[in-house]
């Protein structure tokens, strides 16, 4: 034998035995590959954080004067709106990265290990959590040295971000869905372009909807963002939020419900 | 006749179907324990959906399969602790480096921090990667993914490791690692299902070569057998002279008691033979005859030939 199968031969010559680990124990250790890969590919938060600081930045003085008297006033309408905006739209990195597995292989490698099924789902699920927050700290980071200064506090400001955690999580299992059916991870991005652009623009983020025609304002009352965008409003600013957490809460349960077992479905029927 | 606890795996009538392609078609398959079962076939044959079957990927349509002694289907969860897949794809993470995409292995295996680390710096050492281990994996050569890859399946070894393609596309060097990788894990007694499309691959690593062709095992046996019912390589002999190209194809004929057919340019001879020894001493004879050689070469039948042999049909295989 030559040395190499030698030195081969003395790595898999070992005791090493495996032994099941619970869901969450798992579902931690996906969470953590989902850390390393921001630590050695932080660039792909770029565009997605990139888009709502701009917003932020240009809508607050370009539109402030006109919209609402001032710029720092505006600030107090338009940042939890951006604050939204920015964790739904990174939302369909889940459905990227996903697929980005099943087209490299490695997915598989993870179905063939004596693991709970869902692992490397609710594990991307979890690592992403940690994503939303740091997104989510950057806008609320540059808000307040604009001058956003949210009359809830920070009880206010950390209950609209569980809040949109909460829609975030609901709205993530239609792109695991979408990230077992779509071909290249690259169909997955343009998918969530389309959906997530108007659903988040055509609401109640940067404008009162009062101004807009009549159809437009019908489909940005029943849009879910307008109510999750209102929810946050209100526990930033420190109001007693209406039926319309109710509604997010709902929302989110119904996405859940519905997309986490067609996920499961496709993921076990992978071909 | 092995009986059923000395089979690593046994396959009955397996048939798999996408919408209207009948990718396996009723394959039966018997692994003996500790033995390395060679699958070849082109592109297409429906090895990748078998091993896929084999590795509790794909539920079959019809039929059964059991690896060690659990059913696929229905103790797929047992068969998964017991068998390590490494698909046509090195399937490792790119955004993480080599030692990270081991202690990932290793962590989801329950094996603890420490431990896991340690076993991925064993698994580094004994693949010559150790000092690759901090860099990201897409910045890796292909044999060095394909040899991660490998060592991802061996984190906790085995005791069925399945191979799909684990040489295709790599470099000459990178080809004789994973035969040495190969050899290396059936002195330790695991056993090994490889597909291949190369009769060389299966010829040097596998005790049993299964040819699948359109979903159908079409011949099975050890690898002399395979290549008797073949009918063995082809002799060629370019002479110096082509002025004395009769000559030689008389001497060869004599010598190697069979046909000797004119080939290519007007110097170039060709005969059938499967006798590598026969064939030298064939060519050794020549020089002695005053016929001075100007080239010649032995190969072995090529998986065209042996497709040509058992299905009666030339068919293109991509190489």
């Amino acid at each position: 034998m030559t040395s190499y199968g030698l030195a081969v031969r003395a790595a898999i010559d070992t005791d090493v035995q495996p032994r099941k680990r619970s869901a969450i124990a798992v579902s931690l250790t996906f969470a953590w590959r989902a850390m390393l890969k921001i630590k050695h590919v932080p660039e792909q938060l770029g565009d997605v954080i990139g888009i709502p600081l701009v917003f932020t930045v240009i809508f607050t003085y370009l539109f402030g004067g006109a919209l609402a008297g001032s710029p720092g006033e505006y600030l107090q309408f338009l940042l939890p709106g951006t604050l939204v905006m920015t964790v739904l739209l990174l939302t369909m990195y889940t459905g990227v990265a996903l697929n980005t597995d099943v087209t490299t292989g490695v997915s598989d490698r993870f179905r063939s290990l004596p693991i709970w099924r869902p692992a490397p789902i609710v594990g991307a699920l979890l690592g992403d959590v940690v994503r939303y927050l740091v997104a989510a700290g950057l806008v609320l980071g540059l808000g307040l040295i604009l001058g956003y200064r949210p009359d809830g506090g920070p009880v206010g400001v950390l209950a609209g971000l569980a809040l949109i955690l909460v829609f975030s999580f609901g709205l993530s299992w239609i792109w695991t869905l979408v990230g077992f059916l779509a071909r290249t991870p690259n169909s997955v991005l343009i998918g969530g372009v389309v959906v997530l652009f108007p659903l988040t623009m055509v609401s109640n983020v940067f404008v009162d909807p009062a101004t807009v025609p009549g159809w437009l304002e019908a489909f940005i009352d029943v849009n879910p963002v307008t109510h999750l965008v209102t929810g946050v409003r209100d526990l930033t600013a420190g109001v007693s939020p209406g039926i319309e957490v109710v509604w997010v809460l709902a929302t989110a349960a119904l996405l859940t419900a519905v997309f986490a077992p067609l996920t499961m479905r496709a993921y076990a029927a992978r071909k | 006749m092995p009986t059923e606890r000395e089979l690593a795996v046994e396959a009955k009538q397996l048939r798999r179907s996408f919408g209207s392609t009948q990718a396996v078609d009723g394959v039966d398959l018997r692994i003996e324990r500790g033995s390395v079962c060679g699958v070849l076939g082109p592109n297409g044959a429906g090895k990748t959906t078998l091993i896929r079957m084999l590795a509790t990927l794909l539920r079959p349509d019809a039929g059964t399969a059991r690896v060690c002694g659990y059913d696929v289907v229905r103790e797929a969860e047992q068969v998964r602790s017991r068998v390590s897949l490494t698909g046509q794809f090195a399937a490792v993470d790119g955004d993480l480096t080599g030692v990270e995409n081991l202690v990932l292995i290793g962590r989801l295996l329950g094996l603890s921090r420490p431990a896991a680390k340690r076993r991925a710096h064993e698994l580094l050492d004994g693949f010559e990667l150790a000092s690759a281990a901090g860099r990201l994996l897409r910045t890796y050569s292909g044999g060095m993914r394909r040899r991660l890859d490998v060592a991802a399946s061996l984190v906790t070894p085995p005791e069925v490791l399945f191979l799909d393609e684990p040489t295709t596309g790599l470099d000459p060097r990178s080809r004789h690692d994973v035969w040495d990788i190969v050899r290396a894990l059936t002195g330790a007694g695991t056993t090994v299902l490889l597909t291949t499309q190369y009769l060389t691959e299966a010829d040097e690593l596998a005790d049993r070569i299964a040819v699948l062709n359109q979903g159908t095992v079409i011949a099975e046996g050890t690898p002399a057998e395979l290549k008797a019912s073949v009918g063995g390589g082809r002799l060629r002999v370019r002479v110096r002279d082509p002025q004395q190209r009769p000559a030689a194809q008389l001497e060869l004929s004599r010598a190697l008691r069979t046909d000797v057919q004119l080939d290519g340019d007007t110097a170039g001879l060709v005969a059938r033979t499967g006798d590598a020894d026969r064939a030298a001493a064939a060519v050794a004879e020549l020089p002695g005859a005053g016929i001075a050689v100007a080239d010649f070469a032995h190969d072995r039948p090529t998986l065209d030939e042996v497709f040509f042999a058992l299905t009666g049909t030339e068919r293109e295989v991509s190489s």
